[in-house]
């Protein structure tokens, strides 16, 4: 079997500067993938080639089989790569409703019709409506955006990923500022995302980390430093001296 | 407790769209009403008229791409030489035939246009818009043998409308066309407006970044937003030729592009009645302004536009936001059940 997402030799130079070093990676399907590491590990690099916004200078990426490499970011998320961010980006004056709503009819390939209003439509409405139900965004959901909770604002990035249907989704640290009161609701959201959908999760909490991956990759220096179940992480001496043992 | 929440925001939005259509109705029967009213001044108001589609056609770029453009009047000038050309030589004889394909020349010259001007910073985008007006002017001007140059386009002869209506002196048919045209245009600009793509192109004005990572295309949807933009302005110009049967320079200078941005500003972007409302006020404060003080019209426009960015806290663009707030009933409360 394919897996979900793969990653061979794949190396990011910027002039001398190595951010990327021939990272080979593969992310079952199904799995819930955590990538860690510390700062300037080439986390955010990684998912920026991965998601298209960056050309690797070697290597090559695949997406349940397919390479990815040389296609474009709007592609890639029709090809079922989706994203989240770790610093909130989102669209300030639409509200929730809206954005979702403008997500699933991109999805639907119908984002280039111009000649039908995009509201009334029952089908669009209706999986709009089940994802702020789904992502706890019901009572803000007719609120302008930018007026949000940043919790809130949390949980839809999450929300507007999860409307593009991905087979594989990247989540760019989702938890990030969020005061501890608020991160129960990201837990849960993370947690109730369906078990076909794959997920590499960047993360620095580790305390997440720890509880939503089934596996996990630690990233030093660009490359790829130490693999495995988290229980066998947690216990390598090496990823502790030069990981856990900063936070430690 | 959420179903009655849903219920509240429900209602609410409902009044707030039959308000909406009551003042959209309210305006539309005002100008018609205008037009019976003062017979006299069809001409003025021909002229309003098609400064307006102007504004609309920058509104649909600035207000809901984003892309601030300092040489629209490349598109409407355009536009005005192409149907000149068509009735002088004869090859489009019919003025709304003749109206109709300058729009779409317009708009695939547009598109073209569209390669050069999206790419870099707004910066960027403003001095290649520039630019390309500036170029055409100037070929508009050493062309002579087909433009008129300096001179401009004289002994146009403009068919019957629709081959019943005769172009009269006093603007009357041409006033109708020019408002069936602008009410028509209108209606269009607001279904794509709301449509998936209209949504798209506002996310992308939002967030390009997000927008290209929920998979819109964002150069695609912005080149296709740029062409019916220069669409409508070279219709805009087809409608100034057809109307005045003549074609000057003026229609490519730069004064011609910073007066529509000026009035698009004065009505605020982003709702499509912005550049209609600005249009209107424009040319009164114009007429207004040069019978107190007629060389010096300009200065208190500029003083004008000053004072409101001014008074609107420091970023044109919320001034315009806040301004476009108040003219928009329904504002951001369109609930879910529109």
């Amino acid at each position: 079997m394919t897996a979900a997402l793969e990653t061979r030799r794949l190396a990011k130079h910027f002039g001398g500067i190595i951010a990327t070093n021939d990272v080979s990676l593969t992310v079952k399907h199904g799995a819930r993938h955590a990538l860690i590491g510390p700062n300037g590990a080439g986390k955010t690099t990684l998912i920026n080639l991965l998601t298209g916004v960056l050309a690797p200078s070697q290597g090559s990426i695949h997406l349940e089989g397919k390479d990815i490499t040389g296609i474009g970011r709007a592609a890639r998320v029709k090809l079922g790569l989706a994203r989240t961010f770790q610093v909130n980006s989102l669209f300030a004056e639409f509200t929730p409703f809206e954005t979702l709503t403008m997500t699933i009819g991109e999805r639907l390939g119908i984002g280039s019709q111009w000649w039908r209003k995009l509201r009334g439509r029952p089908e669009i409405e209706k999986e709009a409506e089940d994802l702020l139900e789904t992502f706890h965004l019901v009572d803000v959901g007719d609120r302008p955006t930018k007026s949000m909770a940043y919790g809130k604002q949390r949980l839809l990035e999450i929300a507007i990923a999860f409307a593009c249907k991905p087979k594989v989704m990247l989540l760019d640290e989702p938890a990030a500022g969020v005061p501890e009161s608020e991160s129960a609701e990201i837990f849960q959201a993370l947690a109730a995302l369906p078990p076909d959908v794959t997920v590499l999760l960047i993360e620095h909490d580790m305390h997440l980390v720890f509880r939503f991956a089934d596996r996990i990759t630690v990233m030093v220096n660009g490359a790829v430093f130490a693999q495995g179940a988290p229980d066998q992480i947690a216990r390598d001496p090496r990823v502790r001296a030069v990981y856990l043992g900063e936070d430690a | 407790m959420i179903s009655f929440l849903r219920h509240g925001i429900a209602t609410a939005s409902e009044s707030a769209k039959r308000h909406r259509w009551f003042y959209e109705a309210l305006f539309w029967a005002a100008i018609v009403l205008a037009a019976l009213l003062f017979p006299s001044q069809h001409l003025l108001m021909i002229e309003i008229s098609i400064i307006a589609l102007f504004a609309l056609s920058l509104d649909l770029l600035l207000g809901y791409a984003g892309v601030v453009s300092l040489g629209h009047a490349a598109f409407f000038g355009f536009g005005a030489y192409l149907a000149g050309l068509l009735a002088l030589h004869g090859i489009v004889r019919e003025p709304v035939l003749a109206m109709l394909l300058t729009g779409l020349i317009s708009g695939l010259i547009g598109l073209a246009a569209s390669t050069l001007v999206l790419r870099g910073s707004d910066l960027t985008k403003i001095m290649v818009t520039l630019g390309l007006a500036l170029v055409f002017y100037e070929i508009a001007n050493r062309l002579t043998w087909l433009t008129g140059g300096a001179d401009g386009m004289t002994g146009i002869e403009i068919a019957p409308l629709l081959g019943l209506f005769e172009f009269d002196f006093f603007g009357h048919i041409g006033l109708a066309y020019c408002l069936v045209v602008l009410f028509l245009l209108f209606i269009v600009a607001r279904c794509v407006v709301d449509s998936p793509f209209g949504w798209s192109i506002k996310a992308i004005r939002d967030n390009p970044t997000r927008a290209s990572a929920i998979g819109v295309p964002t150069h695609r949807r912005l080149m296709a937003m740029f062409a019916l933009s220069a669409a409508y302005a070279g219709i805009a110009g087809a409608l100034l030729t057809q109307t005045t049967s003549f074609v000057s320079l003026s229609v490519l200078h730069f004064e011609r592009s910073a007066d529509v941005l000026l009035m698009l500003l004065l009505g605020g972007t982003g709702y499509l009645y912005g550049g209609l409302v600005g249009a209107v006020i424009f040319k009164l404060l114009h007429s207004w302004i040069a019978s107190l003080t007629p060389e010096y019209w300009q200065f208190w426009i500029g003083a004008f536009l000053v004072a409101i960015v001014l008074l609107r806290r420091a970023s044109i663009r919320s001034a315009l936001a806040s301004i476009g707030e108040r003219f928009r009933p329904a504002g951001h409360a369109q609930g879910r059940a529109r």
